[in-house]
């Protein structure tokens, strides 16, 4: 009687608990939503940055003409005169993810624009992916470490600086794939069933069809299992875990046209195929193992290594001469990055060149994982208490993507959902331990659950102190101990043994240290809480479309970009093409719809050095190479009037390299006083006298009679200097986008009068005068 | 030396055969299917060392093909192995239906993918 009744009791809490944790993840989703609105709320609900806009293009043009026409998509407007098939060169997850999105909402009657799917598609990925890492930290540490992990990953900072409202990038779904596909195959590897085997392989292609950071996955789990192998944790489930997620998995990573046979082509794929060969060799092993007896099987061992070891010294030496014969070692160039820091650097500027691509410094560690990257310790601390199969996989996840996050700030977003995971187990933990230790000490042990309640009640006063926006992280934090402390208990009914009480109760802290230790973990997480809301409003939040900034006379805000780019749109033909730094040609070819001749999918290094050649050359020498390539205008970014940093003038360094990489008469010591990158009066006159230098300070001195470079905090070497080639057309309010136009060539009669002047002067003051007697009226 | 190496061979294979001897039917004939798929794969990938991988993805597909119904029958095999401990839960039907069901999503992809 008493027996059922107590049954009965805990299969209650238990659906209490369902229940409870249940709300408890919908809040959760409620909080990675609404924390990443704070752009749409403090700007408008606009599309960000730069390759956005390609996103945001792509996905306009699948939902206007379909799936079919997208896969076949040929873009004139990039790349001039190249051009760039769409369908074959994208990662089309997030364009397919957004398309269907809209596509469902608006088969519902909702009608929404694709702009506003699009804008919101990475704050409602981002609440999924925190669903995801509550059920793979839950598969390895129990549903109280998945909810702090889901409530941590939902604020962490490094995953909100890629996934606020308008942020519609790869990452925003891509990092959901990450997580979820890890925990399928950690389901996998728990229960041992094909069925997740084929989610995962599922999993695994929408990870692939959305980023290029699939190559972490395929790589990461076969690491994993060659652990588990070497530590001797071999076992069945690892084998319907792995072997039919290589097949599959390449099978589908080959129907992605943007990986095509490079998924069994090239070396990041080999170590999955190399270790599904060895995962055979071990499973074939164990089996005989288990059906000869000892002594036959030791015969057997000898016999098989002498063969074995020499077929496989042959294999391997193949496999080295293959992979050694083509020339990049078959890596490409992003992943040789990886495995040498210095590599992009040393030989591939156009990668160097973007700043996601550097290494990180130690601040922004602090600011994108906050107090996470101490509780990591502690939570692979946890993990080794017991090692699981699982726990030694997040413990390999997260040392991995340590180091790949020391490598490329970008991938600190791979950093980002390990800590998350680490952290929940650790303070999981923690919380474990602390209130055990009160509850044994309190009076009343008996009645373990009053006592329960009432310390985590207590807990619940002290967190009603704390911001207010802390509410459900609290309450995470105070489900889960009576969560942990309700499976022990059930623990204690089960088996009520004095010994195992007896035994906890030697693990016990002292009353008062588990108080004050629980305060200040709470404080931790509520530090954590109002650093992540801070970096979501203030740090993360910026379009960088539209820029704002606050001074003794109230906000400002420049919306130059939006300003120059339908000025293009208005203002040129249909088929005009515009030159500028790589930068900005997806904005360009978006907002403005024309053609570009470069854009930020940097495929083509030639095209690009071309254009950099062209900024660093002369007047004359750039007029010829832009009109070579049917270019109108040239739009440059200048930031000195407002105090823009990240503006042509700033990047100028990387055109210049990046073209003398090509055209070796481009030489960066030209361009340097010194070794030294200056513009003023001490700057060289090869620096004077370039394309950017000359299209950015044009006619700057009639602004406050100085031409004080707010950026450079200098004044300009240059001031009073006039165009030959080109004319500006359009400069935008701030200053911060001018156009200008290509003059049409000169009659011929002028060349003639040209050469009659002697060569000895410099081509610009030759140029100059002859405008000047040209064009008087100029 | 060599003598007792031979010897120790054949010991070795005597014991295997009556070891395997003891497997239950079922299990053989998942054995032979799965033998029966690899030497398919076999073919496969001789036949492209003579004939040359031209359709790389009709190649690719039939080998994967193959060897993707291998390693489910492997998986299929040690799901319904009475002596694995570790199944016990799995009914063998359950076992099959998810067999079933990954290679409908292989073939699936496959016919795709072929091209």
């Amino acid at each position: 009687m008493a027996a059922s009744e107590t049954s009965n009791g805990t299969a209650l809490r238990y659906a209490f608990g369902n229940v409870l944790s249940f709300f408890i993840l919908l809040l959760i989703g409620v909080l990675a939503f609404s924390i990443r609105l704070f752009s749409v709320i403090k700007y408008e609900s606009v599309i960000h940055e730069f390759d956005p806009y390609f996103n945001y293009r792509v996905t306009q043009y699948l939902t206007k003409n379909g799936i079919y026409d997208f896969w076949n998509w040929f873009d004139d407007r990039t790349w001039y005169p190249l051009g760039r098939v769409i369908g074959g060169t994208v990662y089309p997850g997030l364009t397919l993810t957004a398309g269907t999105l809209y596509w469902i909402l608006n088969s519902l009657n909702i009608p929404l624009s694709v702009e506003t799917v699009c804008v919101f598609t990475a704050p409602i990925f981002s609440a999924f992916a925190s669903w995801a890492t509550y059920l793979l930290t839950k598969e390895v540490k129990g549903a109280g470490a998945g909810l702090t992990a889901a409530v941590l990953l939902a604020m962490v900072p490094s995953y909100i600086s890629r996934s606020v409202a308008g942020s519609y990038d790869n990452e925003a779904v891509a990092i959901f794939a990450l997580i979820f596909t890890f925990f399928l195959y950690i389901k996998t590897l728990n229960t041992g069933s094909l069925f997740y085997a084929t989610l995962n392989a599922i999993a695994y292609f929408y990870m692939v069809c959305s980023w290029g950071g699939y190559t972490f996955i395929i790589n990461l789990i076969p690491m994993h299992v060659l652990l588990c192998i070497v530590t001797g944790r071999y076992s069945s489930r690892l084998y319907i875990a792995y072997a039919p997620l290589v097949v599959l998995g390449t099978l589908l990573a080959s129907l992605v046209p943007v990986v095509g046979f490079n998924a069994v082509l090239t070396s990041e794929h080999f170590g999955s195929f190399l270790v599904f060969i060895i995962i055979h060799v071990v499973a074939l092993v164990y089996y005989i193992k288990g059906i000869l007896s000892p002594k036959m099987f030791k015969v057997a061992v000898t016999l098989v290594v002498s063969i074995g070891l020499v077929v496989c010294c042959a294999v391997i030496a193949v496999l080295v001469a293959l992979v050694a014969s083509s020339p990049t070692k078959g890596w490409s160039g992003r992943s040789l990055s990886l495995l040498d820091p210095t590599y992009a650097s040393k030989y591939i500027p156009i990668i160097a060149s973007v700043s996601e691509h550097q290494p990180p410094t130690w601040p922004s560690y602090f600011m994108d994982i906050n107090v996470l990257a101490f509780l990591v310790p502690a939570g692979i601390i946890a993990c080794f208490s017991p090692l699981s199969d699982a726990s030694s996989f997040v413990v390999l996840y997260i040392v991995t993507s340590v180091y790949f996050s020391g490598v490329m700030v970008r991938l600190m977003l791979v950093l980002a959902p390990a800590a998350c995971i680490m952290s929940g187990i650790a303070l999981s933990a923690s919380f474990d331990v602390f209130t055990r230790s009160i509850k044994f000490q309190l009076p009343g042990v008996k009645g373990n659950s009053q006592v329960d309640a009432g310390d985590t009640s207590s807990e619940g006063v002290v967190a009603q102190n704390e911001v207010a926006k802390t509410y459900k992280n609290e309450e995470a934090l105070k489900e889960r101990p009576s969560k942990k402390n309700r499976k022990k208990e059930k623990e204690h009914v089960e088996k009520p043994s004095v010994k195992a009480q007896i035994k906890k109760r030697l693990l016990v802290l002292p009353f008062e240290a588990s108080i004050i230790a629980i305060l200040l973990l709470v404080l931790l997480g509520a530090f954590y809480v109002v650093h992540s809301v801070w970096a979501a409003a203030e740090a993360y939040s910026a379009p960088s479309i539209v820029l704002t900034s606050y001074s003794h006379d109230g906000l400002h805000v420049f919306d130059d970009f939006r300003e120059a780019y339908s000025w293009l749109s208005h203002n040129t033909e249909v088929d005009d093409k515009v030159a500028s730094w790589w930068d900005y040609g997806y904005q360009t070819t978006a907002m403005a719809n024309r053609t570009v001749i470069v854009d930020n999918n940097t495929w083509n290094n030639t095209h690009i050095a071309t254009v950099g050649t062209a900024m660093s050359s002369p007047e004359k020498a750039a007029w010829e190479i832009f009109d070579s390539l049917d270019v109108k205008y040239v739009l440059v970014v200048f930031g000195g009037l407002v105090g823009y940093p990240s503006d042509d003038i700033n990047k100028f360094l990387w055109m210049v390299r990046i073209g003398g990489g090509v055209f070796p008469h481009i030489k960066e010591p030209d361009y340097l006083r010194d070794g030294q990158y200056r513009i003023d009066s001490q700057a060289t006159p090869t620096m004077l006298n370039c394309l950017m230098y000359k299209l950015s300070y044009y006619r700057f001195v009639e602004t406050d009679g100085k031409a004080f470079d707010r950026v450079r905090r200098t004044e300009i070497g240059k001031k009073h200097f006039k165009l030959t080639h080109f004319e500006e057309v359009f400069t935008t309010h701030h200053w911060m986008v001018r156009i200008y136009k290509l003059k049409p060539q000169k009659n011929r009669i002028r060349g003639k009068a040209k050469k009659s002047r002697s060569k000895a002067s410099s081509t610009t003051s030759t140029k100059r005068s002859e405008t000047q007697r040209k064009n008087p009226w100029h | 030396m060599v003598k007792s190496t031979s010897k120790d061979a054949q010991a070795l294979f005597q014991s295997l055969r009556s070891a395997y001897a003891a497997t239950p039917t079922n299990l053989k004939i998942i054995d032979l299917y799965v033998v029966f798929s690899i030497f398919t794969a076999l073919i496969q990938v001789v036949y492209m060392a003579i004939v040359g991988s031209f359709p790389f993805n009709s190649f690719l597909s039939g080998v994967l093909s193959c060897i993707g119904t291998a390693v489910l029958a492997v998986c299929l095999r040690i799901q319904v192995n009475k002596e694995n401990k570790e199944f016990k839960d799995l009914p063998p039907e359950r076992a099959f239906a998810d067999f079933v069901l990954c290679n409908l999503v292989l073939h699936l992809v496959i016919m795709n993918f072929l091209g």
